[in-house]
């Protein structure tokens, strides 16, 4: 069969690059019915993403990740969206890639072992600058580990998980509603920035139900990627305009660009025998995040007034900032004076936000489901400023907030 | 005379200027795949707005570099993943895969497969000159037993892959092979593939004169062309050899290869989303 | 007000579908729920645990430690869990199910016919559902008009009627045990 040339004339309704209007959220909004739910974190990042404007989902199942692919395979038809099972995870990262390129808001969801695999292309989005968001619902590692069971062992790897030298932006969710804001507050970041974001959700959140009210059209904003500005025959993808992020010329739109992993000069192309060259293409691509810090990072102060010399300072993220939360309040309650300062962005790292921490408390307890990750972070922002004191804990269990106040107490 | 107005018509309307002199090697036979991909191109008249051009590592990878249009240079053997992905985001853009040995069926293998069962339409465009050339002439998933590659230095011992009979037995709707000493079969074919509304497979056998050639006695572009014509049969002669004769022919079996209808991954897409899209 | 929920049975017993409903009540009536659960690789006979957190606060620390309410349908869960109610807890045991030597000595303990009474009803498949009529009639954590309204947003169409059933069966249940223990109480 010969296919026509021409495109044909009854439009079909599948159309992962569309103008994503009012009309396209009222769409996601009659599809997911009632506007307050009681879903899995999974599910609610799924609702982000839809409501985001995601309409090209790739994926492997993996658990505690698969509920994403799995509703998402059953929602994104419904939206005029595509949702594909690949072979493997590398084939889900690869493939969400060329669906950027091509103009769609993309994403894929996995857990640490499918992660593991992802980054090599995730390194590819980075260089080649490329928005897409990819979701890691972390369980026990190292290696298959416990895969019904949740962790925080991925923050590490969410930044350092690919070689060389690049930024990109991973963001913590500690609640069920926090997945599915931060998974709409990840496109928005992905496609200012034109970065691969990393949401880090975890075994627990994934599968626990909480209410999740969605949200009206104007209460949300939505960002799309920089157009190009310049005539096609000036145009050079990678062309810095003084705010280091490059304009995005969607493929099929006549710019004609070239898009290559290797060291290229703003017009795209190979310049892989330049030391200036590359020296400039990767200092730009981190810059691009680390100049933006501030108009990125968030993080949540619960500081008392008048910080005194007797201060406890507690650095969390994550799922883990809810037993943090129960051990505050507990604490207060028996005169102690805390300072909890919950990170939500952790990568660019929240270095500023620590030391001020450092410079009020006597010392930070930094509660993690893993064997000391942010803890070097955290330590390296104090700059000696005050004691750190690690709390680390692995195997699927959180934190009882019991085990807080004892170490905050001195008792651990 | 029009050959060489073809050539010039060729050249100023699909070949990006600024990327000249190539990277390929003297006696190369990518210059020759490209050529025959560019006059099937023009000949099936693909607007290049709307054409991706995708590709993953190796010799052969960097063709989407020399042509003016939207080009993706993906990771090592994973292109067609990426290709999948422009694809379905935009079913109305044509998808061509340039692709190597080693990319394709060594790291990718498993990509190729998938995409070949999932029947997305594109036209993956095999360069076969059975050696990993740009890292410098390692064995690779085609190298014949005994040929010699700086990883087999005694002779290969492992059975090479068909890349043609996988395709089609992973469920390709489009396969053949050619070698670059038919460039007008193998434009032909190219121009079959781009217009098949399925995943399309052409096989080129390429010589690599610098790479595998010199240490397989094919040192020349003329050695390689009498051992392609040596080693080589055509489908329909093939066809013609008693059962006997088949089992015994030692040769490639060149020409179209497998040209079957199969539904196609975004029309039934397509079909899917009228069904449960909520207007 | 907070109550802590902790549903221990087989896998394959509906109770990770009962703790949700229980959290999707409690949504409805406009307070706060995390619901979450345990269980093996298998989907069916392994042990399976459900937790629900109802509170008109928020909810940061989200499991149970110390139950106010235990389920049990199964008798491994039930030793497993017995031990960590708090002492003015709820416990509610099949009857028939599991076996008890000694009641616990302290909380308000429920000995009663779930599975038995989902039996009578025609299909034991419903013995979670007559476990959420009791639990709302006892502990009053939700509301009976929201508890049902939520069962009947989570069963398919045409079991709807024998779920409905089975919630007004297991609503007496809990109602006549609550008469039984206030008279016993005087």
């Amino acid at each position: 069969m010969r296919k026509p040339r021409t495109k044909p004339a009854a439009a079909s309704k599948y159309q992962p690059v569309r103008p994503f209007t009012e009309e396209e959220f009222s769409r996601v909004r009659r599809v997911l019915g009632q506007k307050v739910l009681f879903v899995q974190g999974d599910a609610a990042v799924s609702y982000g993403a839809l409501l985001a404007g995601c309409r090209f989902f790739a994926g492997y199942p993996i658990t505690p990740a698969t509920e994403t692919s799995e509703i998402l395979s059953q929602l994104l038809p419904r939206v005029g969206g595509v949702c594909i099972q690949m072979e493997d995870e590398i084939a889900s990262v690869g493939a969400i890639i060329g669906a950027s390129r091509a103009g769609a808001k993309s994403m894929t969801a996995t857990s640490g072992p499918g992660f593991s695999l992802m980054q090599e292309n995730i390194g590819y989005a980075a260089m080649t600058e490329t928005p897409c968001v990819i979701v890691d619902v972390q369980r026990s590692g190292p290696s298959t580990g416990q895969p019904t069971e949740g962790a925080q062992g991925d923050i590490m790897q969410a930044k350092w998980g690919s070689h060389g030298d690049y930024e990109l932006i991973a963001l913590s969710p500690s609640t069920v509603q926090e997945c599915l804001d931060l998974t709409i507050d990840a496109f928005n970041l992905s496609e200012i920035y034109s970065v691969p974001v990393i949401l880090l959700t975890d075994g627990i959140i994934g599968h626990m139900r909480e209410k999740v009210v969605l949200p009206e059209f104007e209460e949300v904003e939505l960002v799309w990627r920089k157009a190009p500005t310049r005539p096609k025959d000036e145009f050079q993808p990678f062309f810095d305009d003084g705010s280091k992020i490059p304009e995005t010329a969607t493929f099929g739109t006549g710019y004609h660009t070239y898009i290559t992993g290797l060291t290229h000069s703003d017009t795209g192309y190979p310049a892989t025998d330049s030391q200036p060259e590359h020296h400039r293409l990767v200092s730009r691509l981190c810059a691009k995040i680390r100049d933006n810090r501030d108009k990125i990072i968030k993080v949540q102060k619960d500081y008392q007034d008048g910080a005194e010399e007797n201060t406890i300072g507690i650095v969390s993220y994550g799922v883990t900032s809810r037993s943090v939360n129960s051990a505050v309040k507990l604490l207060r309650r028996e005169g102690l004076n805390i300072d909890h300062l919950r990170i939500i962005t952790n990568w660019p790292f929240p270095e500023k936000e620590v030391a001020e921490l450092a410079g009020r408390a006597g010392r930070i307890v930094i509660p993690e489901l893993n064997l000391g990750q942010v803890y070097h972070s955290v330590r390296e922002a104090a700059a000696g400023q005050c004691d750190i004191v690690p709390m680390w804990k692995t195997g699927g269990e959180m934190h009882t907030p019991d085990e807080i106040i004892r170490v905050v107490k001195g008792n651990g | 005379m029009k050959v060489f107005r073809k050539a010039k018509h060729i050249r100023e309307k699909y070949l990006e200027e600024n990327m000249w002199p190539s990277i390929f090697c003297q006696a190369c036979g990518i210059g020759t795949v490209l050529s025959c991909a560019l006059r099937a191109i023009d000949k099936v008249g693909l607007d290049l707005d709307k054409t991706v051009f995708v590709s993953g590592i190796g010799c052969s990878s960097r063709l989407p570099g020399y042509i003016d249009a939207d080009g993706l240079h993906t990771t090592h053997g994973r292109a067609i993943t990426f290709a999948t992905g422009v694809k379905l985001a935009n079913p109305e853009l044509d998808i061509i895969v340039f692709t190597g040995d080693g990319d394709l069926a060594g790291i990718g293998g498993n990509h190729f497969i998938h995409a070949a069962r999932r029947n997305i339409d594109m036209t993956v465009i095999c360069v076969n000159n059975y050696n990993y050339g740009m890292t410098g002439s390692q064995l690779s998933p085609t190298t014949p037993v005994g040929g010699i590659a700086t990883t087999s230095p005694y002779g290969n011992i492992e059975s090479p892959f068909d890349l043609s009979a996988l395709a089609i037995g992973a469920g390709a709707p489009y396969v053949a092979r050619w070698t670059t000493i038919y460039p007008h079969e193998t434009m032909m074919a190219i121009k079959k593939g781009i217009e098949k509304k399925g995943f399309a497979f052409i096989e080129i056998l390429t010589p690599c004169p610098v790479g595998y050639g010199r240490r397989n006695k094919l040192k020349q572009g003329k050695d390689y062309l009498l051992w392609f014509k040596q080693n080589s049969i055509a489908r329909s002669r093939f066809e013609k050899l008693s059962e006997e004769e088949k089992r015994d022919c030692r040769k490639v079996v060149i020409g179209g290869l497998q040209d079957v209808e199969k539904p196609e991954f975004t029309s039934e897409w397509s079909r899917l989303v009228d069904k449960h899209f909520v207007e | 007000m907070k109550t802590e929920m902790r549903f221990v049975a087989f896998g394959g017993q509906g109770i990770v579908l009962a703790g949700v409903m229980m959290g999707e009540a409690a949504i409805a009536d406009g307070i706060n729920a995390v619901q979450s659960q345990s269980y093996g690789p298998e989907s069916r006979g392994g042990a399976a645990k459900s937790e629900v957190i109802i509170s008109d606060e928020d909810i940061d620390y989200p499991m149970v430690v110390e139950a106010d309410c235990l389920v049990a349908l199964s008798q491994p869960g039930y030793d497993r869990y017995v031990g960590e109610v708090k002492p003015d807890g709820t416990i509610l045991v099949d009857r028939d199910l599991v076996e008890i030597d000694q009641p616990p000595r302290s909380g308000s303990f429920y000995h009663l016919p779930f599975a038995k009474t989902a039996d009578k009803l025609g299909n034991r498949i419903v013995t979670n559902v007559v476990v959420l009529g009791s639990v709302c009639a006892i502990t009053g954590a939700v509301s009976k008009e929201k508890l049902a309204a939520a069962v009947k947003s989570n069963v398919p169409g045409k079991y709807l009627e024998l779920n409905l059933r089975a919630f007004e069966e297991g609503y007496s249940l809990g109602q006549e045990a609550l008469k039984r223990r206030e008279a016993e109480a005087k």
